[in-house]
C-alpha cells in the first residue's frame, strides 16, 4: 500500500529518507556492471507482476511480490523495487515524492529480510522445502510490510491508530495469496531454472 | 469474465504508460513546460513537493494545489487522463481519510451513528488531501511529461549514482518487453480457458505465469549482456543529450522561487492569525 504526502509526520518521513539512503546504497554495491542487465530485467519484471491483479471476492487485489524479489535479488532488491516505486510515482501518481523513501523502505527492507531468512530453504534440493520458504517469505513479506505501514501512521500520530489496524488487518488475506503464489513461483523456477536464486542473491561470485 | 478482461486491461493500460506517457499525453516540446531543462522540471518538483509539506493551513493549501492545475496546464496534459491519475490516488487514501474526523479528538461537527466526526479531524483530512493531491499534479505535470529515460539522464546529470541511473534506463526500457510476453502468455492462458477467480487454481496459475517471467526474464538478460559484450560494454552507457539550462529556466525558476516564497508568507500568516 502507498502512502501519500502530506500523512506522515516529518521525523518519520525523514527517518524513511535515511534508511532507504543506506539501504540503497548497500543494494547498489552489490550490484557490479555484470549484474546491471539481469537486475534491470527483473526490476521490470516485477514492476510489470505488481499490474497483475488477482481477484478477491468481489474486488481485486493487484500483486506485490516484494518476498519474490527478496527471493531473487537479495540486496539488490532495494534499488529494483526504488526504481519500481519511482516510476510508478512519476508517471501514474501512486504514492508521492516526499514519502518516497518511506515507501521503499516498506516494500525493500521485507523483501531483504525475507532473503536473510528463507534463502537457504529457497535453494534447498528438496522441492517441499523450497516451495514452503516460497510460501512462507511470500506471505511474511506482506505481514511485514503491513506493519511497516502502520508503524510509521502510528508514528506520525495516535489519530491514525485505528486506520494502521485495518491496514494489517486487510492485508491478512493478501498475505495469504501472495504467499500461495510465490510457493507456486518458486515450484516453476526450482523445475525449471533453479539457478535463479542464486543468480544475483548469492555472494558475489566471478561470472 | 468480464473482471478478467478489465484486469488485463488495466495492466495493459498502465504498462504502456510508461512506455508512452510522453507521446500519449503531451510531451517534451509540447506546452510551456516543453523547452524547460528536465533537470529544473524534477528540481522544481522536489522544492514544491517540500514546500507543500510544510504548509499546514487549508488557504495556502488550496493555492498550492491551484499552482499545480496552472502547471498542468503549463505542461499541456490532457487534463482527463491526468486527473484521473490522481483521483485513483485518493481511492487508495480515502479510508484513512473517512476515518480521520471520528478518531481525532475535538469539537463535534457531525455525528454517524451516533459517533462524533471532529472539526480537527475533518481539518486534518482535507489539509491530508490537499496536500497529497497537489504534489502528485504537480510530480505528473512536471516530471510525469517527459521521456522516461530523459529522466534517467537528469538523474544522472544531477548526480545520481550511476549504478541506479542504469538500472532506472533497463528497467524502464524492458518493462515493456518484458510486459509483451505477459500479454502473450495471458492470451495463451485465456486460449486454453483461465479465467481468474479467488481459488487455488488461480493463484497456482498466476504463480507459475510469473515464476516463467522470472525464469524468461534471466535468460534474456544473459543474451543482452552477451551482446552488449559483443559491441565493447564496458560497464558505462554513453549518455547522449547534453542538457543545456537556458533563458526559459531562469524564467521558470523566476516564477517557481517566488510563488513558493508567496505560499510559505501565506501560511505564517494564516497560522498567525488564527
Amino acid at each position: 500500500m502507498h502512502i501519500v504526502d502530506g500523512a506522515l509526520s516529518n521525523a518519520v518521513v525523514l527517518g524513511g529518507g535515511v534508511l532507504a539512503v543506506g539501504g540503497l546504497a548497500l543494494g547498489l554495491r552489490s550490484l557490479t556492471l555484470e549484474k546491471i542487465p539481469v537486475a534491470g530485467v527483473l526490476s521490470a519484471t516485477f514492476f510489470v507482476a505488481a499490474l497483475v491483479h488477482v481477484p478477491l471476492g468481489p474486488s481485486s487485489v493487484h500483486l506485490i511480490m516484494n518476498g519474490l524479489a527478496g527471493l531473487v535479488l537479495g540486496w539488490a532488491a532495494f534499488p529494483a523495487l526504488f526504481v519500481g516505486l519511482l516510476l510508478q510515482a512519476v508517471f501514474f501518481g501512486f504514492g508521492g515524492l516526499t514519502v518516497l523513501g518511506v515507501n521503499t523502505v516498506n516494500i525493500a527492507l521485507p523483501a531483504v529480510l525475507v532473503w536473510l531468512l528463507c534463502r537457504r530453504g529457497v535453494a534447498s534440493a528438496d522441492t517441499r522445502v523450497a516451495v514452503l520458504t516460497g510460501f512462507v517469505g511470500g506471505a511474511l513479506a506482506i505481514v511485514l510490510t503491513a506493519v511497516q505501514v502502520a508503524l510509521v501512521l502510528w508514528l506520525s500520530g495516535d489519530e491514525f491508530l485505528p486506520a494502521a489496524k485495518l491496514v494489517v488487518l486487510a492485508h491478512v488475506p493478501v498475505a495469504v495469496i501472495e504467499g500461495l503464489v510465490c510457493a507456486a513461483a518458486v515450484t516453476l523456477i526450482h523445475r525449471v531454472k533453479p539457478e535463479l536464486f542464486g543468480t544475483l542473491a548469492a555472494p558475489a561470485r566471478a561470472a | 469474465m468480464s473482471h478478467r478482461v478489465e484486469a488485463v486491461g488495466s495492466s495493459a493500460r498502465a504498462g504502456a504508460a510508461v512506455r508512452s506517457a510522453p507521446q500519449a499525453i503531451g510531451g517534451p516540446g509540447g506546452g510551456w513546460l516543453g523547452a524547460v531543462d528536465p533537470r529544473t522540471r524534477l528540481l522544481g518538483a522536489i522544492a514544491f513537493a517540500g514546500v507543500t509539506v510544510a504548509l499546514s493551513s487549508l488557504a495556502a493549501l488550496l493555492m498550492a494545489l491551484t499552482l499545480a492545475g496552472a502547471a498542468l496546464l503549463a505542461a499541456r496534459l490532457p487534463a482527463g487522463p491526468t486527473l484521473r491519475r490522481m483521483a485513483m490516488m485518493d481511492g487508495f487514501i480515502v479510508f484513512m481519510l473517512v476515518l480521520l474526523p471520528f478518531t481525532m479528538p475535538g469539537d463535534p461537527a457531525f455525528w454517524v451513528f451516533g459517533w462524533p466526526a471532529s472539526w480537527a479531524g475533518l481539518e486534518r483530512a482535507a489539509a491530508i488531501a490537499l496536500t497529497a493531491n497537489a504534489i502528485v499534479l504537480m510530480l505528473l505535470s512536471l516530471v510525469g511529461s517527459l521521456e522516461p529515460t530523459t529522466l534517467g539522464h537528469a538523474l544522472a546529470r544531477l548526480r545520481c549514482p550511476e549504478r541506479l541511473v542504469h538500472l532506472l534506463l533497463f528497467t524502464v526500457r524492458y518493462i515493456t518487453v518484458v510486459e509483451d510476453e505477459y500479454r502473450r502468455l495471458r492470451r495463451a492462458m485465456k486460449t486454453r480457458g483461465f479465467r481468474p477467480r479467488t481459488n487455488g487454481h488461480t493463484f497456482r496459475s498466476l504463480g507459475y505465469l510469473i515464476g516463467m517471467l522470472l525464469v524468461r526474464a534471466l535468460e534474456r538478460s544473459e543474451r543482452i549482456l552477451q551482446a552488449m559484450k559483443c559491441r565493447g560494454f564496458t560497464g558505462r552507457l554513453p549518455l547522449l543529450d547534453d542538457l543545456r539550462y537556458g533563458p526559459r529556466d531562469v524564467l521558470f525558476i523566476g516564477t517557481t522561487v517566488p510563488a513558493l516564497g508567496l505560499l510559505l508568507t501565506l501560511d505564517a500568516l494564516y497560522v498567525g492569525l488564527v
